[in-house]
């Protein structure tokens, strides 16, 4: 069975972050991925930009708009994700609860809609 | 039988069908081929048959097929006795820990509160939507989306049908506790209907307490739910009349009063708060032992229940746990100074639409010969209450102080 893990954090805190902080993050983050791979549930993952760097594509009309920004504004912006290959949704939960950002922000899981 | 059929398939829809299915065929079988042996495990036999014949039918159902046909009991020597628990030759899984299974999956965290408990009293209560929606005052409709959305939830986002390993345990036990509470509950005033103790579900609910009392023997919550709901259930007797109306606890019978269930509910609470950890049911079941320990009504310790009300009220903050408090401080102090209580929290806005809000400012109105009062409050709550036990009361007390 197959998750989306979507990292919701807050990104006004991460930019905040000393040089120290965000290592550790990072040291975090290196950690989680190398357990995972391990475990062998890990199938894909990446950081993403901060919603600064995102656009927004609609076609209406056979027109495609574009715009600055993320789909949604809200407090805390989607920072990465992981897709990973588990068990039942108890495995999941527990894969999610490992993620550093955890700790301080949400972690979305959402099952894959295998087609 | 859905339990197990929820098991064997891992599809709930599928199974709840085939369930119905399988009482449908047994009303056209029986009155012509007579009723088996053991209609139970016709039932059963009959429902997981019509399961096997639709996966088969369904090319991506093959695995569930061997599955199901594996976990099958001997298809040709007819089923095992089902109060055998190891009826389903799976090795430790009997229809015990089907229905433990079950349980804990209804009550998965993952799932809304108000899902958890529709799915258990539909899965494990047999109730009907209907009765469901009735329950908790939602439209039918909206339970029903609520049913179907919490089935869908738990096979697309893969919640496991098991009961969850140790270290997961204690976080999943109060979900399942303040489910099985709310089953019983359904059974000991059915909110629809006729019939206000449905003996059943009680039992059910009992018996589900019992089952996660010995799997949790060290969470003394369990214990003490188990101890609340033999409490309440051995006054069972004297609650209801001869012609089904409710009998307030001063006028009961305590003769009538089940002696057995009310020594094992105490020692079952002695032994829960002997572990110095109290929780949300120890302290309702101490309230309840109050009551059933009290050798007659004139002898209850209201002062005692009003202070426990209190140390209930921080675990659980509730209108309806105020509104108790309120009668047990209108008798240890006087109906005065409960209706002061009732009527603040009236004036909070608090519990619109519970009948027993007004039926309490009714009652101590009465107690206090401000019958015009009364009598208006009677009406109020005979126009919200729905059992007709409680109706039935209302009238009366209506008719006396009009």
């Amino acid at each position: 069975m197959r998750y989306l893990l979507l990292i919701a954090n807050d990104e006004s805190v991460l930019a905040a972050m000393s040089p120290e902080e965000g290592q550790a993050m990072m040291v975090g983050y290196g950690k989680f991925g190398d357990e995972m791979t391990a475990r062998g549930v890990l199938q894909d993952g990446n950081r993403l930009r901060p919603t600064s760097d995102a656009t927004t594509v609609q076609v209406r009309n056979g027109e495609v708009l574009t715009a600055d920004g993320p789909f949604a504004e809200t407090k805390e912006q989607i920072g990465g994700y992981y897709v990973i290959d588990c068990e039942d949704l108890d495995e999941a939960i527990e894969v999610a609860s490992k993620l550093p950002h955890a700790t301080n922000g949400t972690i979305e899981v959402r099952p894959i809609w295998e087609m | 039988m859905l339990a197990t059929l929820i098991r064997t398939t891992g599809d709930w829809d599928l199974a709840e069908e085939c369930v119905q299915d399988a009482f449908a065929r047994a009303l056209e079988r029986w009155p012509t081929d007579g009723v088996p042996r053991n209609p139970g495990a016709w039932l059963t036999t009959t429902a997981r048959n019509r399961a096997l014949d639709r996966l088969r039918r369904d090319a991506v159902g093959a695995a569930k097929v061997r599955e199901a046909a594996v976990n099958a009991p001997d298809d040709d020597g007819g089923p095992a006795d089902p109060d055998d628990g190891d009826a389903d030759a799976g090795g430790d899984s009997g229809i015990v820990d089907d229905r433990l299974r079950l349980m804990f999956t209804c009550c998965h965290p993952a799932l809304a509160l108000d899902a958890r408990v529709a799915l258990t009293l539909r899965t494990l209560g047999g109730l009907t939507t209907t009765e469901i929606a009735r329950a908790f005052l939602v439209p039918e409709p909206t339970m029903a989306q609520r049913l179907v959305r919490a089935k869908r939830k738990i096979r697309h986002a893969a919640i496991p049908y098991r009961v969850p390993p140790a270290h997961l345990l204690p976080e999943r036990t109060a979900s399942v506790l303040a489910v099985v509470y709310l089953l019983f509950n359904e059974g000991y005033a059915a909110t629809a209907g006729a019939d206000l103790v449905r003996v059943g579900l009680c039992a059910e609910a009992i018996r589900l307490g019992r089952t996660l009392a010995q799997l949790m023997p060290d969470e003394p919550e369990a214990l003490g739910l188990l101890a609340l709901m033999l409490l309440h259930d051995a006054r069972r007797a004297g609650r209801v009349d001869a012609g089904g109306d409710l009998v307030p606890l001063d006028a009961q019978d305590r003769s009538a009063w089940d002696r057995d269930a009310i020594d094992e509910g105490v020692a079952l609470l002695d032994a829960a708060l002997r572990r110095g950890e109290p929780g949300p049911y120890q302290v309702q079941a101490a309230i309840a032992a109050c009551h059933a320990t009290a050798p007659t009504a004139a002898d209850t310790d209201w002062a005692e229940i009003a202070g426990l009300y209190r140390q209930l009220a921080r675990f659980l903050p509730s209108a309806v746990v105020e509104l108790n408090r309120a009668v047990a401080v209108a008798m240890a102090d006087g109906p005065a100074a409960g209706l002061a209580l009732v009527e603040r929290l009236e004036a909070s806005g608090a519990l619109p639409g519970y009948h027993l809000l007004p039926a309490t400012r009714a009652d101590l109105l009465r107690r206090l010969d401000r019958f015009a009062d009364a009598a208006a409050a009677y009406r109020q709550a005979l126009a919200l209450a729905a059992n007709e036990a409680d109706r039935r009361y209302l009238t009366r007390r209506l008719a006396e102080v009009s």
